[in-house]
């Protein structure tokens, strides 16, 4: 599986497959250094794909949902929603009509996203290179590129409701009148403060990326080991299965108790 | 891996995907859920109510049998009361009616016996006189000693 003409290394054989599909703006497909506006073709198409496979699945059993006896999917569909709407609650206890369908979205999402994770690692890139493909990372959430968008757009969240509810006035004063209220502390309050802020996107973003990162690099680090992978690919993916859901759970827990700390007094 | 406009283009997908959501998939879902959690809890109180008036009923409906029993019972000691009473009348009235008819059979009985005895006493009194008719028939007066004679039919 390496590129056009050259050996296969086992280091350009982890190389290729951390190799994203790009195309940019100025250099076109899979060029070097092409600057910021490029775009990881792979990772976002299968993003949206499976962003639309969710959307596609909840609103077909939402269309169909009936008050009386639910069928299979119907109750399956209902037991996600149930359990989302119980985490939020617990945690966020003011009212708000988005923060419970962001994180559905997220958990489902995201534990998609994780998913293609199972899937063996040579399968969807060898396949994509018999039709013409040279590059596929089928993994969003080993991207950086995807979970910080998400923790960004989080983030952005965060602040506009921190900013709604207690006015731009109040953001100032939980930057700087806080762990110290005092305005000689201002200075040391503001580092505090603005790092524990971005800590929180940043943080976020990086914690999917490297759960998932690591491990699609041992699925890949496996693949190697020729016919020893068979015993050893088996365990790290039954393994995976609590990660990839752990890590889903965790990005929407977190999003829902940044977004409940932006709406409450502290 | 550096950082380039995957993450707007992923920012924006998640904001598309956020909306859709919370437009047209959450609140359907989370409404049939909450409907049928609201009906499930209507049924289950309508259950329990159901429970208690079964109850209620069960109870009515043995006391409305002990009712009737009770007067069942009434009725049959009403009934036996009733049915004694009317035989000792019909007994009184057989004795009254024995006893008026036994009346009259002796009053029937004596005006017999008293009429055969007048007859017979007259016959006895002719047959007397006839007897003594033949026997004076030659010696004695008739008419002289008649007084006689009455005086003994009289005392017959």
């Amino acid at each position: 599986m390496a590129g056009q003409g050259e050996a296969l290394t086992s280091s350009s054989y982890i190389q290729h497959h951390l190799t994203n599909l790009t195309w940019s703006v100025d250099g076109g497909w899979n060029a070097h250094d092409a600057g910021f506006w490029t775009f990881h073709v792979d990772s976002l198409l299968v993003a949206v794909g499976l962003g639309v496979l969710f959307l596609w699945l909840f609103r077909s059993v939402a269309k169909h949902s009936t008050v009386g006896v639910p069928g299979k999917l119907q109750c399956f569909i209902e037991m996600v929603i149930d359990f989302v709407d119980e985490n939020v609650k617990d945690t966020f206890h003011g009212k708000n009509a988005l923060i419970a369908p962001l994180a559905l979205t997220i958990f489902v999402w995201v534990f998609l996203m994780n998913l293609m994770d199972l899937v063996p690692v040579d399968l969807l890139p060898h396949a994509a290179q018999t039709i013409g493909v040279p590059y596929l990372k089928v993994v969003p959430t080993t991207d950086l590129n995807v979970t910080l968008g998400m923790s960004l757009s989080v983030f952005a969240l965060i602040i506009y409701y921190t900013v709604k509810v207690k006015g731009f006035g109040g953001f100032v004063k939980e930057l700087t009148m806080q762990p110290f209220n005092h305005w000689a502390f201002i200075p040391v309050n503001f580092l505090l403060e603005s790092v524990t802020l971005l800590a929180k996107p940043v943080s976020l973003g990086l914690r999917l990326f490297g759960n998932l990162y690591a491990g699609e690099l041992i699925f890949i680090l496996i693949a190697l080991l020729g016919y020893w992978q068979l015993p050893l690919y088996f365990p790290w993916a039954v393994f995976h299965i609590l990660i990839i859901v752990l890590q889903a759970f965790i990005f929407m827990m977190l999003t829902i108790v940044y977004l409940s700390m932006a709406h409450e007094d502290h | 891996m550096n950082i380039n406009a995957t993450l707007i283009g992923q920012a924006i997908a998640f904001a598309i995907f956020v909306w859709f959501c919370m437009k047209y998939v959450w609140p359907p879902l989370l409404d049939a859920i909450e409907a049928r959690q609201k009906k499930i809890a209507d049924g289950l109180t309508q259950a329990e109510r159901a429970g208690k008036d079964l109850e209620l009923a069960q109870a009515k409906a043995t006391d409305k049998l002990k009712q009737a029993k009770a007067q069942a019972a009434e009725i049959i000691d009403q009934a036996n009361k009733r049915r004694t009473q009317i035989v000792e009348e019909a007994k009184n009235e057989a004795e009254t009616e024995r006893s008026k008819i036994i009346a009259q059979g002796e009053a029937e009985v004596e005006a017999e016996r008293n009429r055969a005895r007048e007859e017979l006493r007259q016959q006895v009194a002719v047959l007397a006189i006839a007897g003594a008719e033949k026997i004076i028939k030659r010696t004695i007066d008739k008419e002289a000693n008649s007084d006689i004679i009455d005086k003994l039919v009289a005392e017959l």
